[in-house]
């Protein structure tokens, strides 16, 4: 891919220049507020260089400013498509510096939120995706339409539609009642049948494959080394997955495949998000038909419910991280023994995915580097924090 | 999976002349410029600490850390600790992105939050903050600015836009030009007793 | 501006009366105003998670269409209206006011969530902007955190009202010579130059900030590093104190 010469100089008497072309921050497929650089001859891109910050909005100062509590609804709006998922690695993080114990019950709850929120995310991907391709939002329509169902659900549970909030060190806020997990199992009914209605329209497609096969190939070695996570790794071939490798939750109880891709182009990226979407619906189905009873918060943590200036993690740092839809999400928390952090820091799968955006569209045409970024699954807020 | 102290020893006699330090359940590497040496150890040995999760930068008052946090994705272990410790005055700290791509935004974040120099970082740039920014806004003596209140700066740009700045804000941003002070946000207070 | 609608001078009952037999009266304010606030077209421009409920709105089950504003335009030349949906950054900033710039007259300002009000949860950030209202001129405030759908689509009827308030004798761009631009701030050393623009906006008299919502947000300066080169506390205190704690003081 590289060996190909793109230059045109002393193609005869002619002679051209690059031009370089700015997409974004505003711009329709740019997913928010970000920004390329982009140098092109003709059409093919010389060199893309990412300009980020443009909603840098100081999560972590913020955080390390206030209580560890305090902190929950912001990691809500980090990626604000899996407020559930960016929960459950902060949640996560400060149990293992505070030392606290989750009932079993929470542990599950916790499952299932997150299973439900990388359904939400990989079917809004796959719309956003396919609006990159040029479907003109028709993918959206159907993606939000499945979308609009389990948010529905989040807003029952936790009492917001997109912000949730609704993890607590040590369990959960509120109760799952029975019938809020029998709407959970009719969702799992119906969303297979919209998975085969979305893979008919999508997946033998001629037009996507031919614009998505071949294009960005992430070789992986340099998956592995750029620290690449999430589906886009394992669309690489690498077998790695946090839930698998850490086995943190209860994740080692239920039974999952990891979905692996063959190349790593679009195509991969795209298709392993789809039989991810499948072992998600497994691990729901599994975790609602076991669930026990019992409580939902420590014991220890109730109190702090009320008051959670008064919680005061001891001296010490903790560094947990999650399966988060997009990769790896972790969290490095370093307690003074005070009620503030003292480090609060996000490592942010958006923010590290991208470091190879530039090796990818190398050699491609402009009209590529929209679809790859596009697979790649960024979401400003986790990338800029 | 190793302990922390095995691997202090193993690292210890594989390469002469490094120091190490448990610091709980991290390695705290006593001269910064063995850290090159130290990484290329762990990604290459039996150990296979081929991912490097996550850098981070931090400030504790007396000096500046830069923290690592490696894991394998081949014999799915980890994580090793890894901290390098430098001076506030000037932070420099050796590169890990010729050995491991994934540190080329994490560093460039440290550096933008920070100011941690990173030697040998083939494109060391502010990432979130725009260039001409000054200072290190994730450090713990940032003076964030009052947002509320005009310096003669914005008033001189503004009266060059040919719009009216009104009297009181243009009087209250030369009374802060004579006294030589910027507009600075209140600081909060103290924290609270233990 | 006032809210009233034009109300035509004709009564209503022969109105109704009138268009049963097919004839239609009305005023020229109100032929005009109804064309522009039923097709409404949004830029497609969106900044943070608030975007994604307003492509929710847009989507099947809220579905803006209704109210004629489903035409996403990605370009300011051919918006109408300007729905500032999420934190607006000291970076991003210039880049907001530029857009509001190349949009072309009549051009409406919705912000969308407490961030573009006035920098939401965040407005302690170095790198947040207070508002995006301290640039340019806004139409309709939309608080919420994200708002719901719902209440973007009660935005928007909103500006329908307003627009419906409006008459072509008096109405800024019915004038000759109108051009609404505002001055785009600069990156300075610290922030954004200038802070805000005075034409637009100016500070309150009063910081009644601790009033209303009692302590504010940072509750502590360290001045102490914590030592983790230490060992660790013995266990009996490296778990968070089991007594119940203290009632917290009221905020």
């Amino acid at each position: 891919m590289t060996e190909k010469t793109f230059s045109l100089h002393g193609a005869g008497d002619m002679d051209t220049q690059t031009l370089e072309i700015n997409i974004g921050p505003q711009h329709p497929s740019t997913h928010g507020v970000f920004r390329m650089n982009v140098v092109l001859d003709g059409e093919t891109i010389v060199s893309l260089k990412p300009v980020m910050g443009y909603l840098h909005r100081n999560h972590e100062q913020i955080a390390e400013n206030m209580s560890y509590t305090g902190s929950m609804p912001y990691t809500d709006r980090l990626d604000y498509f899996n407020s559930m998922s960016n929960n459950f690695g902060y949640a996560m993080a400060v149990e293992k510096l505070a030392n606290i114990e989750v009932p079993e019950r929470a542990h599950y709850i916790r499952i299932i939120m997150a299973e439900l929120t990388r359904l939400v995310n990989h079917v809004s991907v796959i719309g956003f995706l396919l609006n990159d391709l040029g479907a003109f939002f028709t993918p959206v329509l159907y993606a939000f339409r499945e979308r609009e169902k389990i948010l529905d659900i989040f807003e029952e549970v936790a009492g917001a539609r997109m912000m949730c909030n609704y993890l607590r060190f040590g369990g959960v806020k509120y109760d799952l009642s029975p019938e809020v997990l029998a709407r959970i199992a009719g969702i799992l009914k119906k969303f297979p049948k919209f998975l085969e209605e979305f893979e008919t329209l999508l997946t033998k497609n001629e037009i996507l494959c031919m614009r998505c096969q071949n294009v960005g190939v992430l070789p992986a070695e340099l998956a592995v080394s750029a620290s690449v996570t999430g589906p886009m790794l394992r669309a690489s071939g690498v077998n790695y997955d946090i839930r698998k490798a850490d086995n943190y939750s209860l994740y080692e109880r239920f039974k999952f495949r990891v979905p692996l891709g063959q190349k790593g182009d679009v195509y991969d990226r795209y298709y392993v998000r789809i039989l991810e979407m499948r072992e998600s619906l497994k691990i729901l189905e599994q975790a609602v038909k076991e669930i026990p009873a019992g409580d939902i918060m420590s014991k220890k943590m109730v109190p702090f419910l009320k008051s959670p200036r008064n919680f005061k993690p001891p001296v010490g740092e903790a560094y947990a991280r999650v399966e988060a839809p997009k990769g790896e999400l972790g969290y490095y928390v370093v307690s003074d023994g005070t009620a503030q952090p003292w480090r609060y820091h996000v490592r942010a799968p958006s923010f590290i995915n991208l470091t190879i955006l530039e090796d990818l569209c190398i050699g491609q045409k402009v009209a590529d580097a929209i679809i790859i970024l596009g697979s790649v699954d960024i979401v400003l807020g986790e990338l800029d924090r | 999976m190793l302990s922390t102290a095995d691997l202090k020893t193993k690292i210890e006699a594989a390469i002469p002349g490094t120091t190490l330090k448990l610091v709980r359940e991290s390695l705290l590497l006593e001269n910064p410029n063995d850290l090159l040496k130290v990484a290329r150890f762990l990604k290459e040995s039996d150990l296979g600490l081929d991912y490097l999760s996550s850098v981070t930068g931090a400030d504790y008052l007396t000096y500046l850390e830069s923290v690592y946090h490696f894991y394998s994705m081949a014999q799915k272990s980890g994580p090793v600790v890894l901290r390098v410790r430098t001076d506030r005055q000037n932070p420099q700290i050796p590169s890990l992105t010729a050995l491991y791509r994934g540190a080329e935004f994490q560093e460039r974040e440290a550096y933008d939050m920070y100011g941690i120099v990173y030697e040998g970082h083939p494109d060391l740039r502010r990432v979130f903050m725009w260039e001409g920014f000054e200072g290190w806004p994730m450090r713990k003596d940032y003076q964030q600015e009052d947002s509320e209140t005009l310096e003669m700066a914005d008033v001189a740009w503004l009266e060059n836009q040919g719009v009216k700045v009104p009297e009181p804000i243009k009087a209250k941003a030369e009374e802060l030009e004579k006294q030589g002070k910027r507009a600075l946000a209140q600081k909060p207070g103290q924290p609270e007793p233990q | 501006m006032a809210f009233s609608p034009n109300a035509s001078q004709v009564d209503d009952g022969l109105k109704s009366e009138l268009a049963k037999k097919g004839i239609v009266v009305t005023t020229l304010n109100q032929l005009y105003n109804w064309g522009r606030r039923s097709s409404i077209w949004p830029m497609q421009f969106g900044l943070a998670c608030c975007a994604i409920e307003m492509i929710a709105t847009a989507c099947a089950r809220y579905d803006i269409a209704r109210f004629g504003a489903e035409l996403f335009r990605p370009s300011p030349r051919q918006s109408d209206l300007m729905i500032v949906a999420g934190t607006v950054t000291k970076k991003m900033a210039p880049q907001v006011v530029r857009l509001y710039n190349q949009m072309a007259e009549p051009k409406y300002v919705i912000t969308m969530g407490a961030c573009s009000i006035a920098g939401g949860p965040f407005i302690d950030g170095y790198n947040v902007l207070r508002g995006i209202d301290r640039y340019i001129p806004i139409d309709v405030h939309l608080p919420g955190c994200p708002p719901r759908p719902e209440a973007l689509l009660y935005g928007l009827m909103e500006l329908q009202r307003k627009i419906d308030g409006q008459e072509i004798e008096t109405t800024e761009w019915y004038q000759k010579g109108l051009k609404r631009e505002y001055p785009i701030p600069d990156f300075g050393p610290h922030g954004l130059i200038p802070k805000f623009n005075p034409e637009v906006w100016n500070p309150r008299e009063t910081e009644n900030r601790k009033e209303r919502y009692g302590e504010p947000i940072l509750i502590g300066r360290k001045d102490k590093a914590p030592n983790l080169d230490l060992p660790p506390a013995p266990p009996r205190s490296a778990a968070p104190a089991p007594a119940a704690p203290p009632p917290e003081p009221a905020s």
